[in-house]
């Protein structure tokens, strides 16, 4: 179990290096940091002092080292547009996108573990049948045009909820939150079921097809013939084993919850970290791209180690075969 | 081999192949009819667009400002013209721009596959075949992509080659760098499905039979094992060709993708939603519904596809 984490942790560590040098690569070599520094009126003396200060002359590897060096104290430069360090940009925009993922992971896993249930042990109703026809026009529906078709039927139309922003927002200092006030909360909803319908669809197929493949095993139809209650059989026998797929899926698509934001949170104006991603590639803000590329992948890889340890905790075969193969 | 049956009167390859269990499986299937007919529809028009559509949205001398907005089917206030799907703000035919769109939108989708498809097949089948260091340095990189969500691969591919065309240039290439970003987020499907079929495949005789008679490894590749690995690189395509117009359309919908200059449908979806507001529908609607329609129909095709071609499943 030692060996496999500190082997997961070492390759992470790679994987952010490579990100890393992807980040530096682009703030090096896509377009010149002097020219977006300094304006037209520059002397080759002004250019070869700031070359100096910023060490533009050093060898790569060593220019590499020290962006590391400073992203890890959160030093991620100056936007180019406006003029702000990064880092407090973004530290004021990460308080909307982490609550509209929190809100639309929690509704895709509510709603996509009850439906799947449902539909597997409804096989043939019709109710079961109809949500999965609708799930696959889900599914092949894209981001953007459920949420204009939500705000076309419930802010247009009917004028129920909030079409664009957070809302009044509390100021905590550090933390802006959209959760302490009715117009805050209401302005979640539409943009949450946005994000989350996508996921709360794979959700619910997944848990149907492990559910359905469960209670076809042995162990199920012999529960069944020991005369355990249908429910009992349903919930402590098959549902128990269908979580562990279910698990490391939501797992991971909690990453891509937060990497999705960025179509919802355009849709709605929401001031999240994924507006101000998609507004720095209109604009080639190369800082802000490089430092939410590496920030979402430190985010994404740490995920992606929880889930892939917490599936060997929960998964006893998994630790045989390692200890045995290696 | 001695064949007693009398031999049936020789027929055309096409017929056969009607006659095989590929095609059965597909008339018996009425949503695989469907879906297909959608699809072959909407390809036609968009090859066809400039003899389909009664306007060249982007001739300026054919508009006429005085016909902006008018509603579908019905005589503009001013000009009594009637267009079937209305027009947008500057008077362009919404029909005829929803053609020209679904001709940018079916273009990158199927370009931006066909490059992750050249590009995953080969890695996947060099991977498989010569193994090694090489294989482990190929499989790494596609294994650190997939834990990123391939829109948002696409999104820093363009944004990057943003940054590196020079202004003058970004409109025109857009379209090809938006192939690219597509293409390039989407590889790994591909050599992860031939790395694994391959594996199974080069250890078979007839590969070591070629091996035996001297052909090189190309050969052995692309003549040997690359036929016997294509069925389920065929499904993922279908399917991949569905995710790839969608992204196409949610990247030009965020506004960092096909310029307004060249519309696809999801450029047209996001002029569209400027007027959804003020009661104008239908310059969003109508788009929106074409790549709705071309989405789901695409995807039906694909889930067919798997099922059709893999006969364990029926």
């Amino acid at each position: 179990m030692l060996a496999y984490s500190l082997r997961r942790l070492f390759q992470s560590f790679i994987v952010l290096l490579v990100v890393g040098l992807v980040a530096f690569s682009m703030f090096r070599f896509v377009g010149d940091p002097i020219d977006s520094l300094l304006g037209q009126e520059r002397t080759q003396s002004d250019i070869e002092r700031l070359r100096g200060e910023l060490g533009l002359d050093d060898p790569f590897i060593v220019q590499y080292g020290a962006f590391l060096g400073r992203a890890v104290q959160g030093d991620f430069g100056l936007s180019y547009r406006q003029a702000r360090p990064v880092a407090e940009i973004i530290a004021e925009r990460a308080p909307a996108t982490l609550e509209l993922a929190l809100v639309s992971a929690g509704f895709a896993m509510f709603f996509g573990v009850v439906l799947g249930i449902f539909t597997a042990i409804r096989r043939d109703g019709f109710a079961a049948n109809t949500i999965m026809s609708v799930s696959l026009i889900g599914v092949s529906l894209p981001t953007f045009l459920i949420g204009i078709l939500l705000i076309y039927l419930f802010s247009v139309e009917l004028g129920w909820l909030p079409s664009f922003g957070r809302g009044h927002v509390v100021d905590l200092g550090w933390w802006t939150t959209g959760f302490a006030t009715g117009s805050g909360l209401k302005a979640l909803i539409l943009p949450s079921i946005t994000l989350g319908l996508y996921q709360m669809t794979l959700i619910m197929r997944l848990v149907r097809s492990e559910m359905l493949e469960v209670l076809r095993a042995d162990y199920i139809r012999f529960a069944r013939a020991r005369g355990i209650r249908e429910k009992s059989v349903n919930f402590r026998h098959a549902l128990k084993n269908t979580l562990v797929p279910v698990i490391t899926v939501t797992g991971l698509q909690l990453g891509s919850i937060i990497a999705f934001a960025i179509i919802t949170e355009t849709v709605f104006q929401w001031p999240g970290v994924g507006l101000l991603f998609i507004n720095a590639i209109q604009f080639v803000d190369i800082p802000v791209m490089a430092a939410y590329l590496m920030l979402i992948s430190v985010m994404f890889v740490a995920i992606n180690l929880i889930v892939d340890l917490l599936y060997f905790a929960i998964d006893p075969r998994l630790r045989a075969d390692r200890s045995g193969g290696h | 081999m001695a064949d007693t049956t009398p031999a049936p009167k020789p027929r055309g390859r096409l017929a056969h192949w009607w006659d095989g269990d590929f095609a059965y499986q597909f008339r018996r299937s009425p949503v695989a009819m469907i879906s297909f007919t959608v699809v072959m529809l909407m390809v036609l028009a968009a090859i066809f667009a400039p003899l389909i559509a009664p306007y060249d949205p982007f001739d300026p001398a054919s508009l006429n400002l005085m016909n902006g907005f008018s509603s579908p089917m019905e005589p503009n206030v001013f000009t009594g013209e009637t267009f079937w799907l209305g027009t947008d703000d500057q008077g362009r035919d919404v029909f005829s721009t929803i053609l020209y769109g679904l001709r940018i939108s079916l273009f990158v989708g199927a370009a931006a596959v066909g490059f992750a498809m050249v590009l995953g097949i080969t890695l996947g089948l060099v991977a498989a075949y010569v193994g090694g260091w090489v294989e482990t340095i190929i499989m790494r990189i596609a294994d650190v992509q997939l834990t990123f969500p391939a829109i948002l691969v696409a999104m820093l591919i363009f944004g990057v080659a943003k940054g590196i065309t020079p202004v003058e240039y970004r409109d025109q290439m857009a379209i090809w760098v938006l192939i690219v970003a597509i293409g390039l987020s989407d590889w790994v499907q591909f050599a992860r499905v031939v790395r694994g079929a391959t594996l199974v495949e080069k250890n078979k005789e007839y590969v070591q039979a070629a091996r035996l008679i001297g052909r090189g490894s190309g050969a052995i590749m692309l003549r040997h094992i690359l036929p016997n690995v294509l069925s389920p690189v065929l499904v993922i395509a279908t399917i991949s060709l569905a995710l790839a117009i969608i992204a196409e359309a949610t990247l030009s919908f965020l506004g960092v993708g096909a310029p307004p200059t060249q519309p696809s449908l999801g450029t047209l979806i996001r002029i569209g939603q400027g007027f959804l507001f003020s009661g104008e529908w239908w310059i969003l609607l109508f788009p929106a519904c074409t790549l709705l329609a071309l989405a789901l129909a695409v995807n039906l095709l694909g889930d067919w596809l798997r099922d059709a071609l893999n006969p364990k499943l029926r």
